[in-house]
């Protein structure tokens, strides 16, 4: 239907909504952000119409950026970042991704580690309804100077339903050899012996699995200027949910 | 109180309890005491509703409504409380804010006003500070990072700040050393010894009932009551076992 449009043939959008992606297509520009040398950046991304956002983020020396992304609305809802890091800087990134029916979210990144010495955070939690898709790519990449690079992947998603499907992808490719990258991916249910321990102290069931969703995705925002905002809004989709 | 009448149920398809009958009246502590396997936990389970534990015949009646109809929380809110023998660890939720929601969900079933930050808070320190747990621990997340005697006592914490009718304590003495024993145990007099609340202790040993005197020991074997007794039942047991006790 649109020729140029990927497919899942091409790793990055292999578990995407093609037909909402071909609709979409061709995309605009991605939106180009360079933190100057020394700078201090945030950006919130509350996702709730289903549309694709991309960024492009050039990170300075010794600059910091930090976004957070909360991906709850539409059909299909997707955010692609593309990181540069230089030397000493620091780009942290908290997302939250909560679908239910057929929702398809995705969060997509690749964290370049440029020059040594920088530091990325990625925390990623996804709580997944229905027949929703919540999908992970994240792409870390150090150069072969980038020393003492230090990175960090945790990516965890939580099934409601078994009709769910989670995507977990965390990518390493290093060309340095002293650098310190974690990742940890984890794909889950709530622990029923959990759920019944709240309930037998008196918390309908309901009230019980929004109690232990809110502890799965609590610090993701921690710290961020819309900390209070994006806590209620992820708590609205939820109350949605349950 | 509370009338277990010929209960029967099932765990997995596997028969546990096979014809148990109990009655515990107000103002009375019993005892439940019996080998390995006997259905002791399963009785707690099936008392409080867990998800898999099947009732397939008999009936419990607790202050003449039909408990088996109500759900998990519905029975805390009609004043069931059943102390776990593993208390469960929920990462990232406290034990503050998981009690007050507890405690005003259970009030707002019985159409009571819910308590306030700063009069749940009150309530709180006073349970925690009888039962020797420092505050900071009830701010932490529920029973994570816990030793066995500090999750046993953060039940008894929850049982007083809940303040049931009935407390189901299943082998609360497990994991304890003798302070924490005696602790637990006048925490247990001082909340349910009263003359409108009754408990049931679920216990392998003898020696948590020299700090909490059972009005009635019970032996339950194979699924069913086998022996009832008063507080001598459990001394007798506890030098002869259970095999004598049979035979």
């Amino acid at each position: 239907m649109n020729p140029s449009a990927p497919t899942r043939r091409d790793e990055a959008w292999r578990y995407s909504d093609i037909a909402a992606v071909e609709a979409a297509w061709p995309l605009p520009a991605a939106e180009a952000i360079v933190v100057p040398a020394g700078g201090n950046f945030e950006r919130t991304i509350v996702q709730d119409s289903g549309t694709i956002h991309q960024l492009d983020i050039a990170i300075g020396k010794g600059a910091a950026a930090a976004i957070h992304v909360l991906n709850i609305g539409g059909d299909y809802g997707r955010v692609e970042l593309n990181v540069t890091l230089h030397e000493k800087s620091d780009f942290k990134l908290g997302v939250v991704q909560i679908g239910g029916n057929t929702q398809t979210l995705e969060i997509v990144t690749t964290v370049t580690h440029a020059q040594p010495k920088a530091r990325s955070s990625q925390i990623v939690r996804s709580i997944l309804a229905g027949k929703a898709t919540g999908t992970y790519l994240g792409k870390v990449a150090v150069a072969r100077d980038a020393q003492l690079t230090d990175s960090v992947q945790s990516v965890k998603a939580m099934l409601l339903d078994r009709s769910a499907t989670a995507n977990a992808k965390p990518e390493l490719e290093i060309y340095a050899d002293d650098v310190k990258c974690a990742h940890g991916c984890a794909i889950g249910e709530l622990d029923p012996m959990g759920l019944f321990y709240l309930q037998a102290r008196g918390i309908a069931p309901a009230d019980a699995k929004k109690l232990m969703l809110q502890a799965f995705v609590a610090g993701v925002f921690e710290g961020a200027a819309d900390e209070e905002m994006l806590t209620v809004a992820a708590l609205k989709k939820l109350v949605d949910l349950v | 109180m509370l009338q277990i009448n010929n209960l029967h149920a099932t765990v997995g398809e596997k028969p546990i309890l096979k014809g148990l009958t109990l009655s515990l009246g107000a103002g009375e502590i019993h005892a439940i005491m019996g080998p390995n396997g006997a259905g002791k936990s399963t009785l707690g389970y099936v008392l409080s509703g867990r998800p898999g534990y099947e009732v397939t015949e008999g009936s419990v009646t607790f202050n003449g409504q039909d408990l088996l109809a109500l759900e998990p929380h519905e029975r805390a809110a009609a004043g069931l409380f059943l102390g776990f023998q593993y208390p469960v660890e929920i990462p990232g939720v406290s034990n503050v804010q998981f009690l007050r929601e507890a405690l005003n969900a259970q009030r707002k079933h019985r159409e009571e006003a819910p308590l306030s930050g700063a009069e749940f808070l009150k309530v709180a320190r006073e349970q925690a500070g009888a039962l020797g747990m420092d505050m900071d621990m009830l701010k932490r997340p529920v029973n994570v990072g816990f030793s066995g005697g500090e999750k046993k006592r953060n039940e008894m914490v929850q049982m007083g700040i809940i303040d049931p009718a009935l407390a189901i304590l299943d082998e609360t003495d497990s994991g304890l050393d003798i302070d924490a024993l005696r602790i637990v145990g006048d925490g247990i007099n001082r909340i349910m010894r009263r003359p409108d609340k009754a408990v049931l202790l679920i216990t392998h040993y003898q020696r948590l009932l020299d700090y909490v005197k059972p009005d009635f020991v019970h032996v339950l074997d194979g699924g069913r009551i086998t022996r009832t007794g008063g507080a001598e039942l459990a001394l007798e047991l506890e030098r002869d076992g259970y095999k004598e006790l049979a035979a």
